[in-house]
């Protein structure tokens, strides 16, 4: 399940944004300038259904979103989405995974205590027995010239 | 015809013994010849499994998606407790304490282990260092990896995680880790092919409690091993979908 973001939740000063999500879900979201670095040598993976609900995350996918592993599982996966992530990027990315095909992109995540951190991000359908079953996204250590681009391209998308 | 067996060429030379060991216990267990090939290089290997001539391999997860997706082969078991994982080092003197802080044109040096060389390559991008911008080198051994480093012809290694551990603590202290992957899920796993999918229930029982009996643990010992734990057909295949989201 996703919910509003609470207040208690969030460290440091805010801004609140109302997200439009996929699934017809509107979502209050606040966030703050705290960035939290990608750790090294980790990877951020997950499993999602193929309406985007999460059905597996690792260890890392937790220790970096804030939330535990309970409140991800069965969540959208737009439980991430940050507001200065432009629609047209998921766009992309679903039209991509839908159409069989790998999807790779930067994108900026929102934890739950309101801070965000960039990942490089790949996500490739689950064929089964020929069928797209689920879709997996694992998420790696962005280079820094990368994201600088994204920073100054995101806003132009919108 | 006896089954044919090989080993990811990427094996410890510690353990080479070990497999011929293993091989013995598991013609005894099964009551079938099975004959152990070695195989110097990832190539080689790879041109006898093309030929559809390997019926039980211990794979590389960089094989995995090729075994199972263009040959048939199916998923038995995995070590308990061991993954791959993968040491970015450079030089102890070296200044640089971050992989981010890594230039164009850097010379890295490598071995063969598919597996390790891409999540090497991985570990790299955040510094935006890819095979266009640096310069790599093919060594066969990580002696041969970490001695480069040491002379001052390469500037970051690659490692086996385990091969890194496992250098002498003389070479080590000459060396600093700059990242150590902590991945979990990427692993070898013995498989086996179409032609005796049959017998995979069997082979499979007898491997997972192969560390119930002294002989069994003596073996698995040998190959550095405590037990086997079965693999699902699920379980590989989120592996090789993980590894393609990897390879890209």
């Amino acid at each position: 399940m996703i919910h509003d973001m609470k207040p208690a939740d969030i460290v440091g000063d805010y801004k609140e944004a109302v997200l439009d999500l996929y699934g017809g879900i509107t979502r209050i979201v606040l966030y703050t300038d705290i960035e939290t670095p990608y750790p090294d040598g980790k990877l951020i993976v997950s499993t999602t259904d193929k309406e985007g609900i999460i059905t597996h995350v690792n260890k890392a996918f937790v220790e970096m979103s804030g939330y535990t592993e309970d409140e991800l599982l069965d969540s959208p996966h737009s439980i991430l989405r940050h507001p200065d992530m432009p629609a047209v990027a998921f766009k992309d990315l679903w039209d991509t995974v839908n159409a069989g095909k790998h999807w790779q992109g930067y994108v900026k995540n929102l934890r739950k205590d309101g801070g965000y951190y960039w990942v490089k991000a790949t996500v490739i359908p689950n064929i089964r027995q020929g069928k797209v079953v689920s879709y997996t996204s694992v998420r790696r250590k962005p280079s820094r010239a990368k994201v600088e681009e994204c920073i100054k391209l995101y806003p132009t998308l919108f | 015809m006896p089954f044919q067996f090989t080993v990811s060429p990427d094996f410890s030379p510690d353990h080479l013994s070990g497999w011929y060991i293993f091989n013995t216990w598991l013609q005894k267990q099964t009551g079938q010849a099975i004959h152990l090939e070695m195989y110097s290089s990832f190539q080689s290997q790879r041109e006898v499994i093309q030929r559809d001539n390997i019926d039980l391999i211990y794979a590389n997860p960089f094989d995995a998606a090729m075994l199972v997706r263009e040959k048939g082969f199916l998923p038995l078991v995995k070590a308990v407790g061991v993954s791959d994982e993968a040491i970015i080092a450079v030089s102890a003197d070296n200044f640089i304490d971050d992989v981010a802080n890594l230039l164009p044109g850097t010379k890295v040096a490598v071995t063969e282990d598919p597996d390790v060389r891409m999540m090497g390559m991985i570990m790299l991008e955040p510094a935006d260092l890819n095979a266009s911008n640096m310069e790599v080198t093919v060594y066969d051994t990580y002696i041969l990896v970490a001695k480069n480093l040491l002379q001052g012809n390469v500037d970051v290694g690659v490692f086996l995680a385990e091969a890194y551990d496992d250098l002498s603590n003389m070479i080590k202290s000459k060396l600093k880790i700059l990242v150590r992957s902590q991945i979990s899920v990427i692993n070898h796993s013995l498989m086996i092919g179409p032609k005796f999918a049959d017998k995979r229930d069997e082979i499979q029982n007898l491997l997972v409690s192969m560390d119930q009996d002294d002989k069994g643990k003596s073996v698995l010992k040998s190959l550095g091993f405590e037990a086997w734990t079965k693999v699902e057909d699920e379980e590989m295949e989120f592996m090789i979908d993980l590894m393609d989201t990897l390879a890209i």
